[in-house]
C-alpha cells in the first residue's frame, strides 16, 4: 500500500478528481459491456417464452 | 450491350468500353462535371469571410484549407458515383458480363477521376492563388491534388459500391471514407508545405505514388466485391 | 492436427458453439472480475507515483489496456470477416459483428481516459498527440463498421459489406497510424514531447500486464455474450435451441 489513508487515496496529492472520474468511468463502460448482451440475451429468451406459450394456447 | 455477347472481347477493350460509357454519360450533362469545382471554389470563398481577410494567415493555412476542400469535393462526388448504374440496372448486367467486375469497375472509376478530381487539380492553382499561396507551391499543389484525388476517388469508389444499395447513404458514406482518407491528406499537405517552405517536397509525392500505385492494384477488387454484395442484397 | 479440424468445424455448428461458449463464459467472466478488481488495487493504491507525473499517471492502467485491446479488436474483427467472406462460415460473422461495437467502446474508453489524463499532464482536455489522434480514426474505423450494418436490412449482406469493410481498414491502419505520426513529427511544439514511458519499472509493469490481460479477457467475455445473444434470436425457431432451454 503507498498511500497511508484512505483519505490520502481519495486525494492522490491534487489528481484524486482526475484518476477516480476516470476510473469511475471505465468501471461504467466495462459493466455495460456486459450487461447489454445479457439483457439482449435475455429479451430474445422472454419472446422465445412468449411464443412456446402461443403455440401452447393455438393449439387445441 | 456489355461483353456477354461478345466475350472474344479483350480485358483492355472492355476496360476501354466501359470508360467511355461513364465518361460520355459524365460529359452529357455538364452540371455533374462543374458542381465539385463550383463546390471548390464556393467552399474557398467562404475562408476567408470566417477567418479574416488577412493574406498572411490565409497563405499560412492555404495548403490545409485547399486539400481539406479537395477532399470534402471529392466526398461529395463519390456518393454518386455508382448510384446511376445501379439504378438503370447497367451495373446487373456489369456483374454478368465475361469479364471481371473489377476492371469494369476501374474503367468507370478513372472515368469519375478524369471528370472531377483532374479537374479539380488542374484548376486548383487558381483558386490557391486567391488565398495568396506562395507561388513555389503552385506546381507541388497541381501535382499533389493529380495523385491525390486519384487517391480519394479509389477510396470513394469503395465507400460508393458498399453503400450505393442504400438509401440515404450519403452520411453513411463519409462516416466510411473520411477515415481511410487521412493519409492522403497528411501527405497532400506535408508535400505543399514543405514547397512553400522551400524545401524539398518529393518524399512526400513519392509516399503518395506509392500510395496510389498501392490503391490502383488493390482497391478495384474490393469494389468488385463490395458491387456483387450490393447487387445481391 | 486432425483433432484442431474437427474442433474448428465444431465451432461452425450453432448447438456445440452455445453450449461450449456457455461454459467458457462461465468460467471466464469470474476469472476476469478477479484480474480486473486486483489489476484496479494494485494500479491505484499499491504502485509508487510516477516521479514525474506524480498520481495521474494512474490512469494509465485503465487507458493503455483498454487502446491496446482495441487496437487487437480491429484485427480480430478483420480476421472474423476475412474467414465469413472465404469460407463463408456464418459464426464468423456474428463475431464480426459483435466485436464491432465492443471494440468500439473500449476505443471510447481510451479516448476518454486520455483527455481526463491530459489535464493534468498537458493543462488541456485534448491535445492533438499523435497517439490520440491515431486512436480517434480507429474510433471513426469502428463507428463505420456499426454504422454500415446497421444500415443494410438484409443482414447476410450487411455482414459481407462489413468484411470488405474491415479488410480495406485493416490495410489502411498502419499506413493511417505512420502517416498521423509524421503529421506529428512535422507539427511538433516542443513543449508536448511526452516522455513518461521511455523506461517503466517493474513495480509499475506488472499491474499493467495484470490489466492488460483483464481487458484482453472482456473483450472476449463480451464478443462471446453478444455471440450467444446473437445466436438465440437466429434459432430462435429452431428446435435444438427449444429443447435446451425446455429443460433448463
Amino acid at each position: 500500500m503507498y498511500f497511508e489513508s484512505l483519505a490520502a487515496a481519495w486525494h492522490m496529492e491534487g489528481h484524486g478528481g482526475y484518476v477516480w472520474l476516470a476510473y469511475a468511468l471505465t468501471a461504467t463502460a466495462l459493466v455495460l459491456m456486459v450487461w447489454l448482451p445479457l439483457a439482449r440475451h435475455r429479451r430474445h429468451l422472454r419472446w422465445i417464452a412468449a411464443d412456446q406459450r402461443r403455440q401452447v394456447a393455438d393449439s387445441p | 450491350m456489355l461483353s456477354a455477347d461478345r466475350p472474344h472481347l479483350s480485358l483492355l477493350a472492355a476496360f476501354g468500353r466501359q470508360f467511355r460509357r461513364h465518361g460520355q454519360a459524365l460529359m452529357a450533362s455538364l452540371a455533374e462535371v462543374a458542381n465539385p469545382l463550383l463546390f471548390f471554389f464556393m467552399v474557398v470563398t467562404l475562408f476567408p469571410l470566417g477567418l479574416g481577410p488577412d493574406p498572411t494567415q490565409l497563405a499560412a493555412m492555404a495548403p490545409g484549407v485547399l486539400w481539406v476542400v479537395a477532399l470534402l469535393a471529392s466526398l461529395m462526388v463519390s456518393a454518386r458515383m455508382f448510384a446511376s448504374d445501379f439504378e438503370d440496372g447497367s451495373l446487373e448486367q456489369m456483374a454478368l458480363a465475361a469479364h471481371p467486375l473489377a476492371v469494369l469497375a476501374l474503367g468507370e472509376v478513372v472515368a469519375h477521376w478524369l471528370a472531377t478530381g483532374f479537374l479539380l487539380a488542374l484548376v486548383s492553382p487558381l483558386f490557391a492563388l486567391m488565398l495568396g499561396l506562395p507561388s513555389q507551391g503552385l506546381g507541388v499543389l497541381v501535382v499533389s491534388l493529380l495523385l491525390g484525388t486519384l487517391c480519394l476517388t479509389l477510396i470513394g469508389a469503395v465507400g460508393s459500391a458498399l453503400t450505393v444499395s442504400i438509401r440515404r447513404g450519403g452520411l453513411l458514406l463519409s462516416l466510411l471514407i473520411i477515415p481511410l482518407n487521412v493519409p492522403v491528406l497528411i501527405f497532400g499537405t506535408a508535400a505543399v508545405t514543405e514547397a512553400v517552405r522551400g524545401g524539398d517536397p518529393s518524399t512526400w509525392l513519392a509516399l503518395m505514388g506509392a500510395l496510389a500505385a498501392g490503391m490502383l492494384a488493390l482497391v478495384p477488387l474490393a469494389v468488385g466485391a463490395a458491387l456483387r454484395i450490393s447487387l445481391d442484397s | 492436427m486432425q483433432r484442431m479440424w474437427t474442433f474448428i468445424h465444431k465451432l461452425g455448428s450453432p448447438p456445440w458453439f452455445f453450449a461450449f461458449s456457455g461454459t467458457l463464459v462461465r468460467w471466464l467472466l469470474p476469472v476476469t472480475v478477479l484480474l480486473l478488481a486486483l489489476g484496479a488495487c494494485w494500479g491505484l493504491l499499491v504502485a509508487p507515483p510516477d516521479f514525474r507525473q506524480g498520481n495521474s499517471y494512474r490512469i494509465i492502467y485503465i487507458h493503455v489496456p483498454a487502446a491496446v485491446v482495441a487496437l487487437a479488436g480491429y484485427y480480430v474483427m478483420a480476421i472474423a470477416g476475412a474467414i465469413s467472406l472465404i469460407w463463408r462460415i456464418k459464426m464468423a460473422d456474428v463475431a464480426m459483428r459483435a466485436a464491432a461495437p465492443v471494440g468500439a467502446v473500449l476505443t471510447g474508453i481510451a479516448l476518454v481516459t486520455g483527455a481526463i489524463w491530459g489535464k493534468p499532464t498537458w493543462g488541456a482536455w485534448w491535445v492533438w498527440d499523435a497517439r490520440i489522434t491515431s486512436m480517434l480514426i480507429l474510433f471513426f474505423l469502428y463507428l463505420g463498421v456499426v454504422a454500415l450494418f446497421e444500415a443494410y436490412e438484409n443482414k447476410a449482406a450487411a455482414a459481407k459489406a462489413c468484411a470488405v469493410l474491415t479488410l480495406v481498414g485493416t490495410v489502411n491502419i498502419p499506413i493511417i497510424y505512420k502517416s498521423v505520426d509524421w503529421w506529428y513529427s512535422l507539427h511538433q511544439p516542443a513543449s508536448l514531447k511526452f516522455t513518461g514511458e521511455s523506461a517503466i519499472d517493474a513495480s509499475m509493469l506488472y499491474p499493467l500486464l495484470v490489466m492488460i490481460a483483464a481487458f484482453y479477457l472482456l473483450f472476449a467475455v463480451s464478443v462471446l455474450l453478444y455471440m450467444r445473444a446473437e445466436l438465440v434470436w437466429q434459432h430462435r425457431n429452431a428446435s435444438w435451441l427449444r429443447q435446451r432451454l425446455g429443460t433448463s
